[in-house]
């Protein structure tokens, strides 16, 4: 804890727009000191030495005090509260063994504020998921909640708040199970990688801010030269009818992700880019770095130019190994990636959010204090219409193709995906709920959608690096269960970009019915993406287990991403009783209404 | 793609009778009604008699699954040719009653909490001083509503200054109900405080974005004396950068009688056409600068006789809360 007094909350400076994607070297948490008692009040006069927190404290006890509070971060020079847990931001990592039985007192010290923990992807009774108003009526202030469950499973996963926007806030931390087997792999050391998206504002305010005006970070509209560019390129009724489309929809092609790093400063365990957070290793080990998207609304980019990575692990659960340079992780995923680096003493680990505004950086080394140099950021993506599921085939090709050479990098990139499109199931025209029909809070739906699992995705196709895709993904077992589903429940993901609303079928969660599964049953979810966006779809207290193309298991997985225009299944085992929640892991889309419970009875 | 069925020609005078219309094809049209739980079909009971016959007698819970090394097992060599089993590979475990009260606890009810619901926005679109041939002086005209995603009520105000004297002023207060994804069905009162004695008249109106972002109003306003006026106004954002803005902006004025008291002539009566820079310092501030042209026509013109026609300089900000 600090002792020095820090400049008052006037004197320090808006951060600039550099120090905000970098944030500042000394930054980090002031840990501990709302929990010594200090006053609210003299909190605001009280001064940090921002200490540096690397690492957040490593739990192994099975029998863990848990304290959510209030703490200080500085990340951009400006010091400001965060929610912590056991005062570190990260929260500790929990380190526990396969078949162990944990109890976990979470006890609220946020003096007004109730709170919860979820333990993200882990198999537990319905009580001890921590969802407020479903498994358990939250922890008020002052309150201990006992957790108390059995791990009957391994891998890496993660916990977090899900209480308003206190995972924003920083309350989210690492989950370790390691296996009661032997790894199908062997490594030597191993590091915890989490990312995260920091903003200095009240995250409520942020949520009110969408609400007022969504387009608030898309400062990458295509502007007029732009226009005069792409008509001077291909002529101008190409560049008219490409702004034509947009502009009939009211859509923005730039608009990659809602929030980006006008408002956020990337984080790696809690460390800005430049604080340079550093994992070490000796040359020639076997390194195991557990990714984990903590992140409120950020897919990251990840890559370690000049090493490649093997992913041996997705959402905790083993898969036959994949050799990649470059993996795309949604809010909520997990990927365990093996490295072995040599021949450098420093490798930089460059993760640029999916809109190339800004990145979380850091660097294994040798040793403390060395640094690789941290590549460019990507030219940043245009959606394209076939992006979206607009029928790019047909009687209306040549027209949206013309259009699309309006588009930097969308017309090659997607040509390609069609072109071995021919090996996945033909689009189909889905059939859309009646209550997206003539509803207010549905701007877009997509006209043809397909898996698109081979598909790098936005900003990753073509860019001469081995990217990860979902149809690289197999588990290293099979599929666990093994019945075919009994039926299928068809979700549309929608929403209205400008009101900044979001929902299932056009339904937002306030006005939902659950969806009820029969316990024991095997069922098959069919998600369409009827937005611009992309959802990373979690389904809490059972398996969500991806389908392949054909309808057959491929890959377990506990939050499925959903990039816009796709169409893709799972299959659910319903054997865990009782009222799970079902949502989108952009934090802000699930308070927007992206939400549904799913009741699991007998 | 969900399209309006407006076309910006309905932005014309076309309004009076497109709004029945319009609220029609919307009417019995309930959003907060879920839509039939096509979701919660139940499975087909033959998966539920399964269940049932077999998993009581087998007790797998006793079973000990951990040692059994799915992974391990040669599947190659199963015949996975044959159709998928009935039965799960891993069994599914027979709930007891611990596990029902842990899986249904009870909940208080509000134990969840939510984002807000109601929420706002303030927009002053533009606060300016104009200097004009006949004068100079100061304009507003501001935005804001306070709601939820489909009801909101609205508040607009606008109202000019000339050489030290208020000449207009208004304000309106108004329901607005989304009837489409890019269309609000707005009725409500406007209160004229100037020119002449206070006026009220009741309003209705659209509003909303159109094909290729326009962003356009049309309202429509019945006052005392018989008199309507219908007025349309049209906005677009032409990026230069997507901090320099220009926003070309045009306003028209239509009576359905003339009154030369409150100096409007029958027919169409007043347009304004606007072309103003601004800068976005960031989304929340933006000072501009522009040119604006004023003309009436027609009688209006007449009982404005110098004003009729004016070109202003203008020099604002438009901010946002």
């Amino acid at each position: 804890m600090s002792t020095r007094i820090p400049p008052g909350p006037g004197a320090v400076p808006m951060p600039s727009r550099r120090l905000f994607v970098q944030g500042i070297a000394a930054g980090g948490v002031v840990a501990g000191i709302a929990a010594a008692g200090i006053p609210q009040r003299a909190l605001a006069a009280a001064s940090a030495a921002p200490r540096l927190a690397s690492a957040p404290a490593i739990i192994s006890d099975t029998r863990v005090e848990l304290a959510i509070g209030e703490s200080l971060a500085n990340f951009t020079g400006r010091t400001r509260p965060a929610i912590t847990v056991n005062g570190s931001l990260p929260a500790p990592i929990l380190r526990w063994r396969e078949g162990q039985t944990v109890d976990l007192f979470v006890r609220n010290t946020l003096g007004q504020h109730p709170t919860s923990i979820h333990w993200h992807g882990i198999l537990l009774p319905a009580n001890m998921d921590g969802v407020p108003g479903l498994s358990f009526n939250g922890i008020g202030p002052g309150e201990t909640y006992h957790y108390h469950f059995d791990l009957k499973q391994s891998g890496t996963y993660w916990y977090h708040s899900h209480s308003l926007f206190q995972e924003q806030a920083g309350l989210y931390g690492a989950l370790i199970i390691d296996p009661a087997e032997p790894a199908p792999y062997r490594h030597d050391r191993e590091h915890v990688i989490m990312l995260s998206d920091w903003t200095d504002m009240d995250p409520g305010a942020l949520f009110r801010r969408m609400k007022k005006l969504a387009e608030h970070d898309n400062y990458y509209k295509r502007t007029l030269p732009d226009f005069l560019r792409d008509a001077r390129r291909d002529g101008w009724s190409a560049a008219l009818s490409d702004r034509g489309m947009w502009g009939r929809m009211r859509m923005t092609p730039s608009d990659i992700s809602d929030i980006n790093a006008h408002t956020y400063t990337y984080l790696m365990n809690g460390t800005a880019p430049a604080g340079n957070w550093t994992g070490l290793f000796r040359s020639g080990e076997k390194v195991l770095l557990r990714f984990i998207n903590g992140a409120s609304m950020t897919y990251f980019d990840v890559r370690i130019p000049g090493l490649k990575m093997t992913v041996v692990a997705a959402d905790g659960q083993y898969i036959h190994p994949v050799s990649i340079d470059e993996f795309r992780i949604a809010p909520a995923e997990t990927y365990d990636v093996l490295v072995e680096p040599t021949g450098q003493d420093a490798f930089t680990i460059f993760c640029q959010d999916m809109g190339r505004t800004g990145y979380a950086a850091g660097t294994l080394a040798v040793r403390h204090g060395l640094q690789a140099p941290i590549p460019a950021r990507d030219p940043r993506p245009l959606l394209t219409m076939s992006d979206m599921g607009h029928d790019m085939g047909g009687g209306h090709g040549g027209h949206d193709m013309a259009a699309m050479k309006g588009m930097e990098g969308g017309c090659g990139a997607n040509m390609g995906h069609g072109a071995h499109g021919g090996g996945e199931t033909a689009s189909k025209a889905p059939k859309h709920p009646a209550s997206e029909r003539n509803n207010p809070l549905v701007d877009m739906q997509s006209s043809a959608t397909e898996p698109k699992l081979d598909d790098p995705g936005i900003g990753l196709r073509d860019n001469g690096r081995q990217v990860l895709t979902y149809g690289a993904m197999r588990s290293l077992f099979e599929d666990p269960d093994g019945r075919e589903p009994g039926r299928e429940v068809e979700l549309h993901l929608t929403g209205h970009m400008e009101k900044f609303s979001w929902s299932f079928d056009g339904i937002p969660f306030a006005s939902a019915e659950p969806l009820r599964l029969n316990y024991g049953e095997r069922m098959r979810i069919v998600l369409v993406n009827d937005t611009m966006m992309q959802h990373p779809i979690h389904l809490h207290g059972v398996w969500s287990d991806l389908e392949n193309a054909q309808g057959e298991f491929q890959v377990r997985k506990h939050t499925i991403d959903m990039p816009p225009g796709t169409r893709r299944t799972y299959r659910v085992r319903a054997d865990a009783l009782g009222r799970w929640a079902y949502h989108c892991h952009l934090l802000y889309h699930m308070e927007a209404g992206m939400m549904r419970e799913v009741r699991i009875e007998e | 793609m969900s399209r309006s069925l407006l076309a910006p020609s309905l932005l014309t005078l076309g309004l009076l009778a497109a709004l029945p219309a319009f609220a029609q094809s919307h009417a019995g049209h309930d959003m907060t009604a879920p839509s039939p739980p096509a979701d919660a079909t139940p499975a087909a009971a033959a998966d539920v008699d399964h269940s049932k016959m077999d998993h009581s007698k087998m007790d797998h819970g006793a079973m000990d699954h951990s040692t059994m090394d799915h992974g391990a097992m040669d599947h190659a060599a199963m015949g996975h040719g044959t159709p998928a089993p009935t039965e799960p590979r891993e069994p599914i475990p027979v709930p007891t009653d611990a596990d029902r009260a842990a899986a249904f606890p009870p909940i208080a009810h509000g134990a969840m909490e939510h984002a807000p619901e109601i929420n706002s926005l303030l927009l002053i679109d533009r606060l300016e001083h104009w200097d004009g041939k006949n004068g100079n002086g100061q304009a507003w005209e501001a935005t804001g509503w306070i709601g939820g995603n489909i009801n909101r009520l609205w508040l607009r105000t606008d109202g000019e200054r000339s050489n030290g004297r208020t000449e207009s002023s208004a304000v309106e207060v108004l329901y607005g109900r989304s009837v489409s994804p890019w269309w609000d069905v707005l009725v409500g009162v406007r209160q004229d405080f100037r020119p002449a004695d206070s006026r009220t008249w009741a309003a209705v109106g659209i509003q909303g974005l159109a094909p290729y972002k326009f962003e356009s109003s049309a309202t429509l306003y019945m006052g005392s004396g018989g008199q309507v006026l219908a007025k349309a106004e049209v906005e677009y954002d032409v990026l230069l950068t997507n901090r320099l803005i220009l926003q070309p902006l045009l306003e028209a004025t239509v009576a359905a009688k003339d009154e030369p008291e409150y100096g409007i002539g029958r027919g169409l009566n007043k347009v304004e056409a606007g072309l103003r820079l601004r800068y976005e310092f960031n989304r929340r501030f933006a000072p501009y600068i522009g040119i604006s042209h004023e003309r009436s026509f027609g009688d209006s013109a007449d009982y404005a006789g110098d004003h009729a026609r004016d070109t202003r300089w203008v020099a604002g900000v438009r901010m946002w809360f």
